[in-house]
């Protein structure tokens, strides 16, 4: 149970400030989604978490304790990454794959143990990617690929799992099996963070919305809170169609205003 | 790191260990010099009469020993090299580490700081080798694109080239040409066992600094942020491995010149027998390293030349075509 509080946040990539002043806390046991058009700093406030950028100015607090003044050991052990784009350099097997997330637990030249195994195995069943032990995972599909990595992700069994758009290249079906698992981690007392682009899936399975406006806080709270019309029109640009009749919102864009409106 | 891997693997190891003892005792039944196995087994017990044990113990033995000890180097070289750059052509001469330790062998023997100690000769190749890499690093190492490190370290591998063709055009007299000329071609050829002493603790440190890091090249096969969160400290591995491999090619380069290829070859020569992880394959292209360049030093003697063939020209003979035909084979996996 990690709790993650960005206290007064900026972080300038080179001489170019990217985040100014995000102050936000993110409990256990939530969802957290991260919207924002594309360039407001979504991945960077991602790589912030991690501890990857340090701030120019304000922390990243782990239960209290800056990001920036423990070990990447440390880090690692508490905040598993899904990054964006499934980079693999080697044609490694999926079983393999998979495996290097007990990398943070492994003790110098120790070998897995079969408690290590046990939940290689249990993050195999849980992103649906038993079948596909034995494969290399540079032969998968896109989807197969990016369920993999998310399995390497729940392997790490860390208390807040970072996801940077975990959606992109699913097909629908996939979408919504990877969005329903994230949330049970969540309910599991995981802090899960999500950087979204659909709409209708934050709203639906989010249980708070961080929006991000060219680096600053657009908006933090509920989705439907976050998602106003008003909102979506001065971050996005955009008009969008709100149905709230069903069990769950469902937000399309409609049309992109003109610059400047 | 995982299961299946690791069962063949358990076979892979002792096997190259096997090879590489064969090597080393084919090595020591070989030279110029015919001697009958029974004198060089009595020598090696002690008993011998002193010619055989002469030459065994001050030519051939350190011969034998060098070839291992360089050719392991080098093969551990290129397959961290490989993994940490994530880049299957990346490799120590590829990087100009083996050039610009050969250039500082070279400044040693042009300016005469070779003969103040036995000792400065190799301490120049090390310290070529790490202003090559430091520079190397400081050039490139910050992008996140392999290519440009390799684009950097072909540009410092010719630079060091020159450096040498230069000492080479400028040599007083055609003995420091034909000296230096072996910097460049490689070759194990009259090792005395002080240059074992050179070598091998180099190899040594360098290796055990290398081998320390296969689980960071495993985690950097996902991209360098996800090997951070993984909880690898980049910086460190960077640090270590260019130490390893500085301390390590550059004492290798020192006693053998700057010998291609083996860096390049073994790696992939290796890698479809194992998962393909890059820490899998660290300890077993050593092992494959030693013995590719100890069966090399052992042809060299076997062919029938006037000059003996250095060793750099024949692992380019071998080793190329044995390495495009690998290619081909393994395109499907590239």
């Amino acid at each position: 149970m990690v709790t993650i509080h960005l206290d007064d946040l900026c972080v300038s990539v080179g001489p170019r400030p990217i985040l100014n002043s995000v102050t936000a806390t993110f409990p256990p046991g939530m969802l957290v989604g991260i919207l924002g058009p594309n360039g407001a700093g979504k991945t960077t406030l991602v790589r912030a978490l991690l501890g990857l950028l340090k701030p120019a100015r304000g922390a990243v607090l782990l239960d209290g304790r800056p990001v920036a003044g423990l070990s990447r050991r440390q880090v690692a052990r508490s905040v598993a990454y899904l990054p964006q784009g499934h980079t693999l350099h080697w044609p490694l097997s999926v079983e393999c794959l998979v495996a290097l997330g007990r990398l943070p637990h492994l003790a110098p030249f120790s070998a897995i143990s079969p408690e290590d195994s046990a939940i290689i195995e249990a993050a195999l069943e849980q992103a649906d990617v038993a079948h596909l032990r034995g494969r290399l995972a540079t032969e998968l599909s896109g989807g197969e690929r990016a369920r993999v990595m998310l399995a390497r992700a729940l392997a790490v069994q860390a208390p807040v799992l970072v996801a940077d758009e975990p959606l992109a290249s699913l097909d629908p079906g996939h979408q919504i099996d990877v969005m329903e698992l994230l949330a049970a981690e969540a309910r599991a007392g995981k802090l899960v963070i999500a950087v979204l682009h659909d709409l209708t899936m934050a709203a639906r399975f989010c249980d708070r919305l961080l929006l991000l406006d060219r680096g600053e806080v657009g908006a933090l709270g509920p989705p439907l809170h976050v998602l106003s019309p008003a909102r979506l029109r001065s971050v996005y640009g955009i008009t969008a169609r709100t149905d709230n009749t069903g069990s769950w919102p469902v937000i399309v864009p409609e049309h992109r205003l003109a610059t400047g409106a | 790191m995982y299961r299946r891997p690791d069962t063949r693997r358990a076979i892979l190891v002792p096997l190259l260990a096997v090879a590489a003892t064969l090597m080393l005792l084919g090595s020591l039944m070989v030279g110029p010099a015919a001697i009958s196995l029974t004198r060089l087994w009595s020598a090696l017990l002690g008993s011998g009469d002193p010619v055989a044990t002469a030459i065994l113990f001050d030519l051939r033995l350190p011969r034998a020993i060098l070839g291992l000890a360089v050719g392991g180097m080098l093969g551990l070289a290129g397959a961290v090299l490989q993994g940490y750059l994530r880049n299957p052509l990346a490799e120590p001469s590829v990087l100009g580490a083996s050039n610009a330790a050969a250039l500082g062998a070279v400044g040693a023997l042009y300016f005469g700081f070779s003969d103040l100690h036995v000792l400065v000769l190799p301490l120049m190749a090390i310290g070529g080798s790490i202003v090559a890499l430091a520079s190397l690093f400081a050039l490139a190492g910050r992008s996140q694109s392999p290519l440009s490190l390799i684009l950097a370290g072909i540009a410092l591998s010719t630079l060091a080239g020159a450096g040498i063709s230069l000492a080479l055009n400028l040599s007083p007299n055609p003995f420091a040409a034909m000296e230096i000329t072996t910097w460049l071609l490689g070759s194990l050829e009259n090792r005395s066992i002080e240059h074992v002493w050179l070598a091998v603790p180099c190899v040594v440190l360098g290796s055990g600094l290398l081998l320390l890091d296969g689980r960071s090249l495993d985690a950097l096969s996902l991209g360098e942020d996800s090997a951070q969160a993984l909880g690898v400290n980049l910086r460190r591995t960077r640090i270590r491995l260019l130490l390893g491999i500085s301390i390590g090619v550059g004492g290798a380069v020192a006693v053998s010149g700057s010998i291609g290829f083996v860096g390049l070859i073994v790696p992939h020569l290796i890698r479809p027998l194992t998962d393909r992880s890059p820490s899998a394959i660290l300890l077993p292209s050593f092992l494959a390293g030693a013995v590719l360049l100890t069966g090399a030093d052992t042809g060299v003697r076997l062919i029938p030349t006037n000059n003996e063939l250095k060793l750099g020209i024949v692992t380019a003979f071998l080793g190329v075509p044995v390495f495009l035909a690998h290619l081909l084979k393994e395109r499907r996996v590239w």
